[in-house]
């Protein structure tokens, strides 16, 4: 069994509202992947279904090997971090992570492990109604630990977190990578994601737009790389002459820069072309990032491609 | 199993560090005493008197106190984590829904029930420390019923109120049907059934139903383990008087409301397994 997750023509219908619709993807142990959509795209009803809390209408699902829908035992080896929690406000952080810790049956030692990786041991017996925002999702990242879980989901982590929490947050999912552990990620936040992520299932109005390895859906997307271009001053306009001779439609920015759009395949012939050009002072050349990726994928009004990891 | 005495003790604790459990023994305790040592004003006199007339007026304050407490300490103990966000982190953890329900349903009742023994228990100590003459046995098997009953009619409503928190959508709402609950069953369904008596002229057809008219509501079933317990003269006449000829034993009637604590709560734990989250 080398899927976390399987799920093939998955649908759930709220009484006659369509949340989930026929969508089918395999999520790779040992894998960081996102999940991505806009609100009411799916997302919260993809991990209900996972966690096991609604039935699905139709279709199947697998996690971990079997059925989720009422496997409570199965519960134990997946950790959920809810879209912003609150936990309860009476508690102190070590008495909360105590009793979930009970729940989940997890080892005696491991709340105070856990609440010193995610930094809280500071602050362990004071009571959840005085944290902070970034602090309340730090014990909620500690909790959905607890048990070691072979799958973690993530619901919109960094919401509320500092730069610096965020990397420790993101730090830890790369260890639990490591650890061969399998990660989904729901956030809304596409470019700090994206360094950290293997792939990605993007869903759209209850269907899935596209899953896979973000080289491959770039790959797939097959979106023109930016390249802006510092030219050496007064020849400007000389550089964009010889550039349209070849083809090359390029833009003008008001910081004086010239702004290109190379296809994929050309991108490296044009590359080279370019720095022989004696024009050019300055170069720099952006790949489709995540967001663009993202919205070329929920751009045209019909899904422009089904794709499967 | 186990699951459900993790959940049960920590609301237990809960309603410890909320003070609700200290605040109503202390509130039993002060009624029980004023109750005993005010109880025979009327007749001109303060002090302790009569062991049973304390029990009776004990009887009928419960009757009103006490569906009011166990619907309180309840009605947002799943509609309150559903605001809060909590909910959905609880049912992903490995427990049933059934076992999420009967966990807090044991949680309040044991607070409850803590809380009556505790405050009962201290004032009635207290009476007897203050009568010597009061202390056989026959006043603690009463006292004992007594409390027995009133832990028993607050797991009624603790398990009416767990119905409506798994019923409802939000907190306010819940509140209002608790509130609604209380009234009906304690204010009500006397009126109700006292209405009919007028209109019908207590034809034999109805004195025969009255009895069992009464065993719908756990608020009269708790009035009879007690009243009649104490016999003639101590209070309600009314009441046993209407039931002389059918006189339940006091531990039908505690089967009564037992089932009476059992039905809401089974239903709510149903009502939430069902339920689309």
């Amino acid at each position: 069994m080398n899927h976390a997750i399987e799920f093939e023509a998955l649908t759930k219908r709220y009484d006659t509202l369509g949340a989930l619709d026929g969508v089918s993807a395999c999520v790779p142990r040992g894998r960081v992947l996102g999940l991505l959509g806009h609100n009411g795209a799916g997302k919260s009803t993809l991990i209900k279904l996972i966690l096991g809390l609604i039935a699905p209408s139709g279709g199947r699902l697998d996690v971990l090997g079997q059925s989720p829908w009422r496997a409570h035992a199965l519960r134990r080896r997946i950790g959920y971090l809810p879209e912003s929690a609150t936990f309860y406000a009476n508690l102190s952080g070590r008495e909360l992570l105590d009793y979930l810790a009970r729940l989940k049956q997890a080892p005696r030692g491991q709340a105070q492990a856990l609440l010193e990786r995610v930094g809280l041991a500071h602050a362990a017996d004071r009571r959840i109604g005085t944290y902070s925002k970034g602090m309340r999702q730090r014990l909620g990242l500690a909790q959905a630990l607890l048990g070691s879980p072979e799958l973690v989901l993530l619901d919109e982590p960094t919401t509320g977190l500092d730069p610096q929490a965020t990397r420790e947050l993101y730090r830890i999912v790369g260890e639990l990578r490591a650890d061969g552990r399998c990660v989904l990620v729901s956030s809304h936040l596409l470019a700090e994601l994206e360094p950290h992520i293997d792939g990605a299932l993007i869903l759209r109005q209850g269907k899935l737009l596209a899953a896979g390895s973000l080289a491959a859906l770039s790959e797939q997307a097959a979106l023109p790389a930016h390249m802006l271009l510092r030219p050496h001053e007064n020849a400007g306009a000389e550089l964009m002459t010889q550039l349209a001779a070849r083809g090359l439609a390029a833009q003008s920015r008001p910081d004086g820069r010239l702004e290109l759009q190379v296809p994929r395949e050309a991108k490296l012939r044009t590359l080279r072309e370019l720095l022989a050009n004696p024009a050019i002072a300055d170069l720099d050349v952006r790949e489709p990032t995540l967001a663009q990726l993202y919205d070329w994928l929920g751009a045209g009004p019909q899904p422009a491609t089904e794709a499967r990891a | 199993m186990n699951s459900i005495f993790i959940v049960a003790w920590k609301e237990f604790r809960d309603d410890f560090r909320n003070r609700w459990t200290v605040a109503l023994t202390v509130m039993f305790a002060l009624l029980a005493l004023g109750i005993a040592w005010f109880g025979s004003a009327a007749a001109g006199r303060v002090g302790f008197t009569s062991f049973d007339a304390t029990l009776a007026s004990l009887t009928t304050l419960g009757a009103f106190v006490i569906p009011l407490i166990g619907l309180l300490i309840a009605y947002d103990t799943i509609v309150g984590e559903r605001d809060d966000g909590t909910l959905l982190l609880m049912l992903s953890y490995p427990l049933a829904r059934g076992q999420l329900v009967a966990g807090k349903f044991l949680g309040h009742c044991g607070a409850l029930a803590a809380a009556t023994l505790a405050g009962f228990g201290l004032a009635v100590a207290i009476m007897q420390l203050m009568q010597p003459p009061t202390q056989t046995l026959q006043a603690w098997l009463h006292i004992g019923r007594f409390i027995l009953s009133a832990s028993l009619l607050g797991a009624c409503f603790v398990g009416l109120a767990c119905l409506i928190s798994v019923q409802t959508a939000d907190k306010s709402r819940a509140a209002g049907l608790a509130l609604i609950g209380w009234l009906a069953s304690v204010v009500l369904f006397d009126l109700a059934l006292l209405a009919l008596l007028v209109v019908s002229g207590g034809n034999p057809v109805e004195r025969a139903v009255y009895p069992y008219l009464l065993l719908l509501n756990p608020v009269d079933v708790f009035r009879l383990v007690n009243l009649t317990a104490l016999g003639d003269g101590a209070g309600n006449d009314l009441l046993t008087g209407m039931t002389a000829h059918h006189a339940y034993s006091p531990a039908l009637l505690c089967l009564v409301l037992l089932g009476w604590a059992v039905a809401p709560f089974a239903w709510a734990m149903l009502a939430f397994r069902r339920k689309e989250i």
